[in-house]
């Protein structure tokens, strides 16, 4: 079963074929087996099989939806009642929160089964999941290299087959680039569509959360699930949600207006592999009937250090949370409280974290504010503005989601700005605060290769629509990883 | 523009971040690479451009002034490192 999709799984449980309690046990079985991929920080069997018998009583009852006893996992970011939710920080290593996350509410509302939590960057910064204080992850495709980043736990647990969704957040590319590199399918949708109510915070007027899946049609279910309203998240979007599955199928590619920006075809720095992927995808594309035209989004370029300023600096502030007083890690015998702060901050987060919280301090700081966060703010405007402008000629944007495949572990570990640049097709949209997906688009070196589509504001049915168009007429989706004991 | 080590620790104070000497160092040679990296912004036209601090730019949401949170400090207490009488526990400030 573990190579089913979502919707293969409600169908099969629905005719009686497995129960969720199988299903489940399965998931299990094959998290521990691959535990060397390390994509779990957090297994919860007890709770799980638990959740399962619950969801098989259900559909006894004639009350199951499409998710109800589909086995899931969640990105260690969304606080989880009773389960330690890590975030992949030493700082919140023993942290229990007192309350679920909205997105964990809903999938459980829905039925899903949560069997654990996935590792993760520390606090989702970085693009390969070294960064995790609870070590790295390896991709199942190749067991050298990365899975990509922050949400790079649920991407390899997907991409191995052992749950068949997990959620992600993606602040930057953390949704998408991951599941370029492991071969699945993963959405960021809009942001403020999806609560960010009890995700640990990053960068504030960028984090969206969203699943991960190995079909377009998986991430509609899953969508549908997610998505609503919600007064906890003062940016929660106050709009109703429509029928995504249905939206999705309602979707033609004849006739599809696809723009491919010439910043993203032309970039330096694309492996080979990628582009000459991307470029059959786009090729299929036109075959299936959409009408493939050239944009220009001429700022394009800007969004990598656009987005290491502003997001740096609202991380900086969101970390200030993190005290050694309230909650989270504190250091041993501190002499006053200034070293209480500085000692349990300085023990509790790793490199890459404060290195991030020095750069956003340094970009807030008297006399450097305007020269940075500011002109950052202005540059956001007009990277915004060039989607605006694209959006009036496209119905869909189509480039590749990550300039390479999966790269060595440790390639980039000692290069920070390197390590950016493996987002500089994903940032813009976060920044815009856009739709996107990444699909699998076929294969460069045998490393899978991402094809990144964006929508336009909300229009996650359309998005949805084209990419499983995509996937009618190409199996991408359904390669999987050679199995490796 | 390069950021030295003596600025490196004015930053980490003021960030309440305690790093050690050779980290320091390190961090210097980083921060003064990620900064050197968005210089770049400064060649971008933005005269007259409004910056733009949420995507969606919307207005914060007003409710009812009401109370709608419950008393849960016991329950919000038992994840805190040191706890007395309802208070957190922090080293002596006031000698």
């Amino acid at each position: 079963m573990h190579d089913q999709t979502i919707a293969e799984l409600a169908a099969a449980l629905e005719r009686g074929e497995c129960s969720s309690v199988e299903l489940t046990r399965t998931a299990i079985e094959r998290i521990e087996r691959a535990s060397e991929l390390n994509a779990f920080i957090t297994v919860t069997p007890e709770s799980a099989l638990a959740e399962a018998e619950a969801a098989d009583a259900a559909r006894a009852r004639g009350e199951a939806g499409p998710l109800t006893g589909v086995p899931i996992a969640h990105k260690d970011i969304f606080c989880t009642e009773g389960v330690r939710t890590s975030c992949g920080s030493r700082m919140l290593e023993a942290f229990v929160p007192p309350y679920d996350a909205f997105v964990v509410e809903r999938l459980r509302a829905a039925g899903a089964v949560s069997v654990g939590k996935t590792n993760m960057d520390e606090f989702a910064m970085g693009s390969s999941n070294e960064t995790s204080y609870f070590g790295a992850v390896k991709n199942p495709w190749d067991r050298r290299t990365v899975p990509g980043g922050s949400s790079g736990g649920s991407a390899a647990a997907v991409a191995a087959g052992l749950v068949p969704a997990a959620t992600g957040t993606d602040t930057g590319g953390s949704i998408r680039q991951p599941a370029a590199l492991t071969g699945i399918s993963g959405l960021k949708p809009t942001y403020g569509r999806v609560s960010r109510y009890g995700i640990v915070a990053f960068a504030s007027s960028l984090d969206q959360a969203g699943p991960m899946a190995s079909s377009a049609e998986d991430l509609a279910i899953l969508l549908q699930g997610m998505a609503g309203f919600d007064r906890r998240d003062s940016t929660c979007v106050d709009r109703p949600v429509p029928d995504y599955r249905a939206e999705m199928a309602g979707t033609d590619l004849r006739g599809l207006r696809v723009g491919l920006p010439r910043e993203f075809m032309e970039a330096e720095g694309v492996d080979a592999g990628v582009s000459s992927a991307v470029s059959a995808a786009t090729q299929a594309l036109r075959d299936a009937g959409a009408e493939v035209r050239e944009i220009t989004l001429p700022n394009a370029g800007m969004a990598v250090p656009v987005y290491y300023v502003i997001a740096p600096a609202e991380a900086s502030s969101n970390l200030s949370r993190f005290d050694g007083v309230r909650y989270g890690y504190r250091c041993d015998a501190p002499d006053d409280l200034e070293d209480l702060y500085k000692r349990s901050r300085g023990e509790g987060f790793g490199e890459e974290v404060q290195r991030r919280i020095m750069v956003g301090t340094y970009a807030l700081s008297a006399g450097y504010y305007d020269a940075y966060y500011g002109k950052a703010q202005q540059v956001r405007r007009l990277v915004q503005e060039d989607f605006a402008r694209a959006f009036e000629s496209v119905d869909v944007i189509a480039g590749p989601t990550a300039p390479s495949t999966a790269f060595p572990l440790g390639e980039k570990a000692d290069d920070p700005v390197q390590m950016y640049l493996s987002d500089i097709f994903t940032i813009a949209v976060n920044l815009a605060g856009l739709p996107a997906l990444s699909v699998p688009a076929g294969f460069g070196d045998g490393r899978p290769v991402g094809l990144q589509l964006i929508g336009n504001y909300f229009d996650e049915g359309r998005l949805l629509g084209a990419a499983h168009g995509y996937q009618q007429v190409t199996d991408w989706h359904r390669q999987r990883p050679p199995v490796e004991e | 523009m390069p950021i030295d080590a003596k600025e490196v620790g004015q930053i980490a104070h003021l960030a309440r971040l305690s790093i050690s000497e050779p980290a320091t160092r390190a961090y210097a040679r980083d921060l003064s690479a990620i900064l050197d990296f968005v210089e770049q912004l400064g060649a971008v036209d933005t005269e007259g451009v409004e910056s733009l601090a949420h995507p969606l730019e919307m207005t914060q949401r007003l409710r009812a002034d009401e109370p709608t949170e419950p008393d849960e400090r016991e329950r919000f207490q038992a994840i805190a490192p040191a706890t007395e009488d309802g208070h957190y526990l922090v080293p002596r400030v006031i000698e």
